[in-house]
């Protein structure tokens, strides 16, 4: 099995309100198109971890390795453009642009990415929405959607560049049950199918046990793996 | 047939277009305020620059560009006899009474003419003179020209109201006085006067012309006549000439003119600049109040749109947030908030050209009278040219603040708040 990401001894800790341990000690390893959930009590430190290994976050010691490169320690903009091509993120709420239509929010990265043609983009774009089941829906504004066909809008546009990695904060918290079971099932087809790496940081056991492995964490530590 | 070229746009300008398109309305008032900034400061320089221009040409009517003249000279305090080492005079410095005549006037302007950029040059000898007709006196000053080189220089014939330049040349006795003076004296043209001269010496003269310009003080007291007869007048031969006056292509290089002459001539030269300090520094003076009028409209206008992009950015965060996340670098995001200061800035640039142009237009139309007529303002392509690179350099600031801002914005901190 070929390991897409690598955690070694990631520590990091909060100096406000007072200083804090939040992360202690994470080591990991995730391989090639496996479907992650990390759970844990609020406050055991996922979502800090999500964030950690997503690249935005640096305020940390230990080392991440993204398909054995050590990105730790890399320039802000270079962090960027690793996140462009190689992460897709999925959140709670779907943050997709307002102004922009369904469509233009899924091609943004790519257009960021700017490897293909805005025609090669488009066609893409419409590919991804038909996965999600939402492609009659890409030219009205993205204001305009339910909230589930917002967050397969906002599943599509982190699929556009073909990640390796899609983390995921909570994807089906703000879902009712038909669309988290929706959602699920995009998850575990991009899984098999697309060979895409998924890690959610999640609440829901359903959703946590159609995952192919949890990891469990508690007060900043990884108290169980499966 | 392809008129327009298939423009590629960067994604981060397509963003920024698109958050302007979302607000016409704003844009378009945060534009015009824009554009208020960039009119007031085309029509307030425009203003200046017409006004300087038309007080230079006012000027030029009677002031020469530069005057070759002999300086006074001070004597010298001390006088230590070196040869008998005996006897060392001290004496106070005052001016040594020395004459004002230039030495070989026709060789200096021969060779005056024959520098660069000089356009022309004449001879010229003022002296003030009593103007009498029976018991009617008026005192003023005449200029003993070469009158065609004279009205070369400073066009007399635009102000001619009667009589004629060329019969000064055939009445070797003519005068032209200003309108001021033949009421004074109740003369008309060919009317004769008699003028007496500092030295004593009286001349009666012929009117053969009669000037009028827009100083009445000068219509007064002002005549012109020939070369000769100013000699006479002062007692003197051929060669006596006090001045030279020399005009070149453009004033303003006149400064750079003054050792070369100096150097040629061994006379001292002045330029206008240096002769009219006064004139100068009014030119100064409403150039810094008008700059800066239009400076502090400009600073107001610069604040509208940087309040305007720092609201965008502030309404704008988690947009910020997500599309880092999605990669956008700082410098996107800088990008992305400056184009759409500049999209203001270039509407407002544009509209600021428009209503500055108009109002131009439209003060050009008003008469005020006297000798400008019209109101001395023109549209200027210098000032417009500037107007475009202040206004787009003032927008581009004004941007540029809340865009760092805007990259600084960290967006895991955006994400956890919510």
């Amino acid at each position: 099995m070929q390991t897409i990401l690598k955690t070694d001894n990631i520590t990091k800790y909060f100096y406000t309100p007072q200083k804090f341990k939040v992360l202690d000690n994470i080591s990991f390893e995730i391989n090639k198109s496996e479907f992650v959930s990390i759970v844990g009590k609020s406050g055991s430190g996922k979502s800090t971890l999500l964030y950690v290994l997503s690249t935005m976050d640096t305020d940390y010691t230990g080392s991440i390795f993204i398909e054995n490169n050590l990105i730790t320690g890399l320039k802000q903009d270079k962090l960027a453009g690793i996140r462009n091509e190689n992460i897709g993120f999925v959140f709670q709420f779907h943050y997709l642009l307002p102004e922009f239509s369904c469509l233009k929010n899924v091609m943004i990265p790519a257009m960021k990415l700017n490897r293909f043609s805005k025609e090669e983009i488009e066609e893409k774009a419409y590919q991804k929405l038909k996965l999600l089941g939402i492609e009659e829906q890409a030219l009205k504004p993205a204001s305009k959607l339910s909230g589930g066909q917002q967050q397969r809008v906002a599943i599509a546009r982190a699929l556009i560049n073909e990640p390796k990695i899609i983390m995921c904060d909570e994807p089906t918290g703000n879902l009712d049950t038909k669309n988290t079971n929706i959602v699920m099932d995009i998850f575990r087809q991009i899984s098999t199918e697309l060979h895409q790496t998924i890690v959610a940081v999640t609440h829901d056991t359903d959703f946590a046990n159609s995952s192919d492995r949890i990891i469990e964490m508690q007060d900043g530590a990884i108290i169980n793996t499966q | 047939m392809k008129i327009f070229p298939k423009i590629k746009l960067n994604v981060d300008y397509e963003i920024a277009l698109t958050h302007i398109l979302a607000k016409k309305k704003q844009t378009i008032i945060v534009s015009f305020a824009a554009a208020i900034g960039i009119a007031a400061f085309i029509f307030l320089n425009s203003l200046v620059l017409g006004f300087n221009r038309d007080s230079d040409e006012a000027l030029f009517k009677s002031t020469p560009h530069i005057r070759i003249y002999v300086d006074d000279k001070m004597s010298v305090p001390l006088f230590a006899d070196s040869i008998n080492n005996s006897l060392t005079i001290i004496s106070n410095p005052k001016i040594v009474n020395e004459s004002k005549k230039l030495l070989n006037p026709a060789k200096i302007l021969h060779n005056v003419k024959q520098i660069e950029g000089v356009t022309t040059a004449t001879t010229w000898l003022n002296i003030n003179i009593f103007y009498n007709n029976g018991s009617a006196q008026v005192n003023g000053s005449s200029s003993g020209v070469n009158i065609n080189e004279a009205n070369e220089m400073f066009d007399i014939q635009s102000t001619m109201v009667e009589g004629s330049l060329q019969n000064l040349i055939s009445t070797p006795n003519g005068i032209i006085i200003g309108v001021g003076i033949a009421e004074n004296l109740n003369v008309r043209i060919d009317d004769n006067i008699s003028v007496v001269s500092p030295t004593g010496i009286v001349k009666i003269m012929k009117v053969v012309g009669m000037f009028k310009t827009s100083n009445s003080v000068v219509d007064k007291s002002k005549s012109y006549m020939n070369l000769s007869m100013a000699q006479q007048l002062m007692a003197q031969g051929p060669d006596y000439i006090t001045d030279i006056y020399v005009n070149v292509k453009d004033p303003n290089t006149a400064a750079s003119f003054l050792p070369a002459i100096t150097q040629l001539t061994g006379y001292n030269a002045e330029d206008w600049k240096a002769a009219n300090e006064s004139a100068e520094a009014s030119k100064k003076t409403r150039g810094v109040m008008m700059g800066s009028i239009s400076i502090i409209i400009l600073i107001v206008a610069a604040f509208t749109i940087y309040n305007i992009v720092n609201m965008t950015v502030k309404q704008k965060l988690h947009d910020i947030a997500i599309l880092k996340a999605q990669g956008f670098a700082g410098k996107s995001v800088v990008k992305i908030f400056i184009s759409e200061a500049l999209i203001i800035g270039i509407l407002g640039t544009i509209m600021g050209l428009i209503i500055g142009a108009a109002l131009v237009k439209a003060l050009s139309k008003v008469y005020i009278g006297g000798d400008k007529g019209y109101f001395p303002i023109e549209f200027e392509p210098k000032i417009m040219i500037m107007g475009i690179f202040v206004g787009l350099f003032v927008t581009f600031i004004a941007g540029l603040i809340p865009a760092k801002g805007a990259a600084k914005v960290d967006p895991v901190a955006i994400f956890r708040n919510l």
